[in-house]
């Protein structure tokens, strides 16, 4: 029998490094992302993720817009979390401007944001397994979107970027239909979800290649500032919602969901747990909605006092925070965006290496990335 | 829980030149160029702050100046404190990079010195994020692009 040295030996390119480049159009990388990958045979040594081929100059553009305007742009950032990163930039100008938002405002809101974190996990599952070579993910979970998505094209005319939260409240009312179609939604999708542990979570195939794959720690979390899931995969209790809880979240009971494990599959079952947990908000909100007006009363031209403001928001993905600069006009002088994609890519080089190229892409996975978020 | 008060106590301590503006909605510090690692390495080291959380660092370009602010949280406290430089250099702006305490800032700083030309001394690979390398710096506001940009 041959030692293992012997057979390094034998194997062909073993001994010389090669970079290949991974993207910018490859399928797992989910958008224009190119990773530089260095290989010594199959294993990763370092990445290098090179990105700004979807950079649109959000943040420039932002200057010579109206706050109202900037709603939609804000939209095309992580387009998976539309409604969350809409708020963001709402709450920052009802701050600014000192306005008390009308309570049911409040519950649609934190209601829309939970359904549009169903909406973009369920995407993430589907993506995730077909990553792994599982394509039947993608139509289980591409089959239950559409509920959500039907609900949002019923009351915004829209199924991806809504702009439907704007500064003050709401662009008009929800439709009739929403809470009947909701809670509808919410008995379909508990007796689904189980299927989807039925389908991926136990499969040993899965439970292989994602388990003790990507370790990442709290510090290297901390350190690199990943969030959301990703962050909470590794024991790093971020969870904007209940540091600084906004909309009707102060008003529900719900669970941070933390694993300590670090891994694929730690942050994989973050996510499974949270669809439960956004099922269980959306459930103790949807029938207490108050009546009320769906705006508070705003002026058609906003200025926000000269000053700086700051907010923070989680988004499906992570935390989200908006810094802005006024200096009393119509437009923002400074608009900044920090979002939660651009640091949880960068802290890849750290996780992947030592690990094969097979599992760059479910590392890859379960980060989670929009890259239109990273580039803005 | 320490209160505002001390938090500033405890940074005047740090640096004694450190300016606190007065009316901001987070607690905010400004200090010179020269003690801004210093500052920071010490807020992050410090047992009763512990600011080990970088949430974000950009820039402004206020026209006379360029001011670097960085976002501060302690995980554990969770305080939340803003740290601003001011570069009155608008030639040649330049100060100390955070990468050897926050790993993020590689990258954030990556992104300020593309966008605004803002030079960090020390970083390990201070190279452009998204542009080319002639675009200029589109976030500064003497920046004029006649093809993509519509003057109002």
């Amino acid at each position: 029998m041959m030692s293992e040295e012997i057979i390094k030996d034998v194997i062909v390119g073993e001994q010389e490094d090669y970079l290949i480049n991974l993207g910018p159009q490859h399928p797992s990388t989910h958008g224009v992302l190119r990773l530089e990958v260095c290989l010594k045979g199959e294993t990763v040594k370092y990445l290098n993720p090179h990105i700004g081929y979807i950079h649109r100059g959000i943040e420039k553009m932002c200057e010579a817009l109206t706050y109202q305007q900037i709603i939609h742009l804000t939209d095309r950032m992580d387009y998976l979390s539309a409604h969350i990163n809409n708020e963001a930039v709402s709450m920052i100008v009802e701050d600014a401007l000192q306005v008390e938002v009308p309570e049911r405002v409040k519950y649609i809101r934190t209601i829309l944001d939970e359904l549009n974190r169903i909406a973009s996990h369920q995407l993430w599952w589907c993506a995730f397994g077909m990553d792994l070579g599982a394509l039947t993910t993608f139509f289980y979970g591409l089959r239950d979107r559409e509920h959500i998505l039907d609900i949002f094209e019923e009351s915004f005319g829209s199924r991806l970027l809504h702009s439907f939260v704007c500064p003050g409240g709401l662009m008009h009312d929800v439709h009739p239909n929403f809470q009947k179609r909701t809670k509808e939604f919410i008995k379909y999708f508990r007796t689904k979800l189980p299927e989807y542990d039925q389908l991926l979570t136990g499969n040993i195939i899965f439970q292989n290649r994602s388990k003790g794959i990507g370790y990442m720690s709290r510090e290297t979390a901390i350190g690199y500032g990943v969030t959301g899931p990703s962050g909470r995969g590794s024991g790093f209790s971020c969870d904007v919602r209940k540091i600084a809880p906004y909309g009707a979240y102060d008003k529900v009971r719900f669970n941070e969901i933390l694993e300590t494990e670090g891994d694929v599959f730690a942050r994989y079952k973050v996510r499974m747990a949270e669809m439960h947990e956004s099922l269980s908000i959306i459930e103790q909100l949807i029938d207490n909605i108050p009546e009320g007006d769906f705006t508070a009363k705003m002026k058609p031209i906003i200025k926000l006092p000269a000053g700086e403001y700051f907010r923070r928001v989680e988004t499906a993905r992570g935390e989200l925070a908006v810094y802005v600069v006024s200096d009393g006009n119509k437009t923002p002088y400074r608009m900044k965006f920090r979002t939660p994609n651009f640091s949880n890519l960068f802290v890849m080089n750290e996780i992947a290496s030592g690990y094969k190229i097979a599992d760059l892409i479910a590392i890859s996975g379960s980060l989670d990335l929009v890259i239109p978020d990273i580039d803005r | 829980m320490l209160t505002q008060e001390e938090l500033t106590d405890i940074v005047r301590s740090f640096v004694p030149e450190s300016v606190f503006p007065e009316g901001t909605q987070l607690l905010e510090v400004v200090v010179p160029a020269e003690k801004y690692f210093l500052l920071i390495e010490k807020l992050k080291s410090d047992q009763k702050l512990s600011f080990n959380y970088l949430i974000s660092q950009t820039a402004v370009d206020f026209t006379s100046n360029m001011t670097v602010v960085c976002h501060l949280e302690s995980t554990e406290f969770r305080y939340l404190m803003v740290v601003k430089v001011i570069l009155t250099d608008r030639e040649n702006p330049a100060i100390d990079s955070l990468t050897a305490l926050y790993p993020t800032a590689e990258y954030f700083e990556r992104e300020i010195f593309d966008l605004f030309g803002i030079r960090f001394n020390n970083h390990p690979n201070l190279k452009r994020l998204f542009l080319e390398d002639d675009y200029g710096y589109p976030l500064r506001k003497d920046f004029r692009d006649e093809v993509n940009m519509i003057e109002r």
